[in-house]
């Protein structure tokens, strides 16, 4: 039987193995149609990290410059589909709205999938205080909750805690020593319970990765499948979107959507896609009645045009943490804010104002290595960002270093004061170094010799 | 460029810098006047007075010559933020103009294919400086320059991490500074080679700092001292 196949002009579309190989390129090198289509599909699969990244960071720098076009676009076409859409200008606002649009429907449990939005705008304090219990079904977030923390990383909010401190918390939670501690057994368990809360959830709350301007669709990607169930099974879906999480089309979304889990988990794909456009229509099988789409300024509106716009461009994965040595050395809890790690340093003070607590040091826990710019998927240049918000942080600290700084200045633009201190301190270090090493410095050197010493000579002795 | 670490803690590094650029042909001149490139300040925030100062670079590095610097920090500093800085400012096309003269010492012994002949042999391990590597895009020259040098080259574990040393970070965070500091320090005896080289002297001093107050043992020097035998 012949093997061969024939196209309709009769040219033989897979040569068979006779002739050289030689023969068989010479032959195949023939056809530009050929090689026009490997080129095209090698360059849709083969796209490197750096085209991606740059291609990524064109999407967003762009989304950023048109974003009051993009999110007019956006709201109307959420209310189009059937959904209501709601600008608030901060974070109390959205948290009003979302308490009071709950208690208004006498929903009793809120079902919630994660969303750092929400963590922003305290929607679980705002909740619970109204006297509505709050369940977080996405299981790190379920853990915590039940720990009483916040998430230590963006994508991995329980990424803290370990198997053994997991399991204790699901036994005090069920009551009984009857929770297995392998990790299926763990997760069938968390399985179990949380599947009884969706049943009776009023409302689910989530958060959005990207809204989708010429569909007005939201994206809301995940691996539990807890998000599909949450703006699905109740009967009102309220999701929670920072106004700079917005792309024009589907073309974008979907360079996004795909750089997105590679640059968070590694992952090509994320398990479930959810793509929701307003609430549920006639015919439709399921999904909620009420489809309401909060959209949180929170102070990013007042960034664009700024010298930290770029910092908008982000897309929530936590590269930036994972790169981080800070952050892998403390934590995410240690920052004190919803957002922690490189991206958080930059944008906590920018959301909070430069006067909220936590915005005073937080850039400068940072020895400025860049792992968190070449880690980031749309090349935001957070060590420069860092810089720039350090230069913005207005705290005792930063008063006195900029009284400290001026006297520097003094000394070091000049050549005569400039050697006159460095003879002294070369001094100071000969009269009191023991073998080669101080171990205790006078002033700001103090830091430095609480925990290591200073070499007296150079190169230092052993 | 001397750099103001090497006058304040190691003037054996800029010395050996100087000996090495000369053992190649290079003609070297160490202008007298400078002081430092300002980064301590410009890192902390201090944008005017890092300004002050690096106006005062800018005027002492004026000319055509390639500018020389035992520090990828430093050289980073020139070729990565000084742009930043002077943008806008009168001085905004001097500071571009130094940044494309200005180099790190082994970029520039690979670019001029400079080869400096032998200097210390013996097993080495090298510990990348974050702004050698993720400022000025580097970690290959100065490997070369090693191996070219004579040097056994053993890697450490994680010599691309950062040693946590981040000029005035390590003495705001002192205790997480020295955490990173140990992790470098014990990475780089674990690689067998007994000294620890780098291209920038204020990681080395951090981590040969932990290191002895800690008791590790582990030998430090810059990579112009290495490659100057």
């Amino acid at each position: 039987m012949s093997t061969r196949r024939r196209r309709a002009s009769g040219r033989v579309a897979y040569p068979d193995a006779h002739g050289t190989l030689r023969e068989r390129t010479v032959q195949a090198l023939a056809d530009d149609t050929l090689r026009g289509n490997l080129e095209t599909a090698a360059a849709s699969w083969g796209e490197s990290r750096d085209a991606m990244r740059d291609r990524a960071r064109d999407i967003r720098r762009r989304n950023i410059r048109e974003l009051p076009a993009l999110l007019s676009e956006m709201q109307a076409k959420v209310r189009e589909a059937g959904g209501t859409v709601v600008r608030a200008q901060d974070g109390a606002e959205a948290a009003r709205y979302i308490t009071g649009l709950a208690r208004a429907r006498g929903v009793t449990v809120v079902a919630k999938s994660k969303s750092m939005a929400t963590e922003e705008i305290k929607l679980n304090e705002s909740l619970t205080d109204a006297g509505i219990e709050v369940v977080e079904t996405d299981l790190g977030e379920w853990i915590l909750q039940l720990a009483g923390e916040r998430p230590s990383h963006i994508i991995a909010p329980a990424v803290h805690l370990n198997r053994g401190q997991v399991a204790a918390l699901f036994r005090e939670e069920a009551g009984t020593d009857d929770v297995p501690d392998d990790r299926e057994g763990l997760v069938a368990h968390a399985r179990v319970r949380l599947r009884e809360k969706f049943a009776q959830a009023g409302m689910g709350v989530s958060g959005v990765n990207l809204g989708v301007a010429s569909t007005g669709t939201v994206c809301i990607v995940e691996n539990e499948g807890n998000a599909r169930l949450v703006t699905s099974q109740p009967r009102i879906h309220v999701a929670v979107m920072g106004m700079e999480r917005v792309v024009a089309d589907w073309d974008e979304a979907a360079h996004i959507l795909q750089v997105l889990p590679m640059a968070a988990i590694g992952q090509d794909a994320a398990n479930y896609v959810n793509l929701i456009t307003g609430p549920r229509r006639e015919g439709e099988a399921d999904g909620p009645e009420e489809f309401h789409l909060v959209i949180v300024d929170g102070g990013r509106g007042a960034l664009r045009g700024t010298e930290f716009e770029e910092a908008l461009s982000c897309i929530r994965c936590g590269a930036c943490l994972y790169s981080c040595p800070m952050w892998k050395s403390v934590g995410g809890q240690a920052y004190g804010s919803p957002y922690s790690g490189p991206i958080g340093a930059v944008i906590t003070p920018l959301l909070e104002g430069p006067a909220s607590p936590a915005s005073r040091d937080l850039p400068f826990m940072s020895s400025l290595c860049g792992a968190c710019g070449e880690a980031c998927p749309v090349g935001i240049p957070l060590q420069d960002l860092l810089v720039r918000a350090r230069a913005r942080a207005s705290s005792p600290a930063t008063r006195r270093s900029a009284v400290a700084f001026r006297a520097w200045s003094r000394l070091w633009r000049r050549p005569t004061t400039y050697r006159a201190c460095m003879a002294g301190w070369r001094l100071m270090l000969r009269a009191r170094g023991k073998g080669g090493w101080v171990t205790r410095l006078p002033g700001p050197g103090a830091g430095w010799t609480q925990v290591r010493d200073m070499p007296s000579h150079w190169p230092p002795r052993p | 460029m001397r750099t103001c670490l090497s006058d304040a803690v190691a003037p054996s590094v800029w010395k050996a810098s100087r000996r090495v650029l000369e053992r190649c042909g290079v003609q070297v001149r160490v202008p007298r006047a400078q002081t430092c490139c300002s980064q301590p300040a410009w890192t902390t925030g201090q944008a005017d007075q890092a300004r002050a100062v690096a106006r005062h670079t800018l005027e002492v590095f004026a000319g055509p010559e390639e500018v020389v610097v035992p520090s990828g920090s430093c050289a980073g500093m020139v070729v990565h933020a000084y742009p930043e800085m002077f943008r806008g400012h009168p001085e905004e096309e001097t500071a571009l103009d130094l940044a494309r003269r200005t180099i790190e010492l082994t970029q520039f012994l690979q670019k001029h294919d400079l080869d400096p002949g032998p200097g210390t042999s013996g097993p080495v391990t090298m510990h990348d400086s974050c702004h050698m590597l993720r400022v000025m895009h580097e970690s290959a020259s100065p490997r070369e320059a090693l191996t070219r040098a004579g040097c056994e080259l053993r890697e450490m574990h994680g010599t691309d991490r950062c040693c946590g040393f981040g000029g005035v970070f390590s003495i705001t965070f002192p205790e997480l500074s020295a955490r990173l500091g140990e992790e470098k320090a014990r990475a780089a005896v674990e690689s067998g080679a007994p000294e620890v080289v780098s291209c920038d002297l204020g990681c080395l001093m951090h981590v040969a700092g932990v290191a002895h107050r800690r008791g590790i043992p582990l030998r430090a020097r810059h990579i112009a001292e290495v490659l100057d035998g």
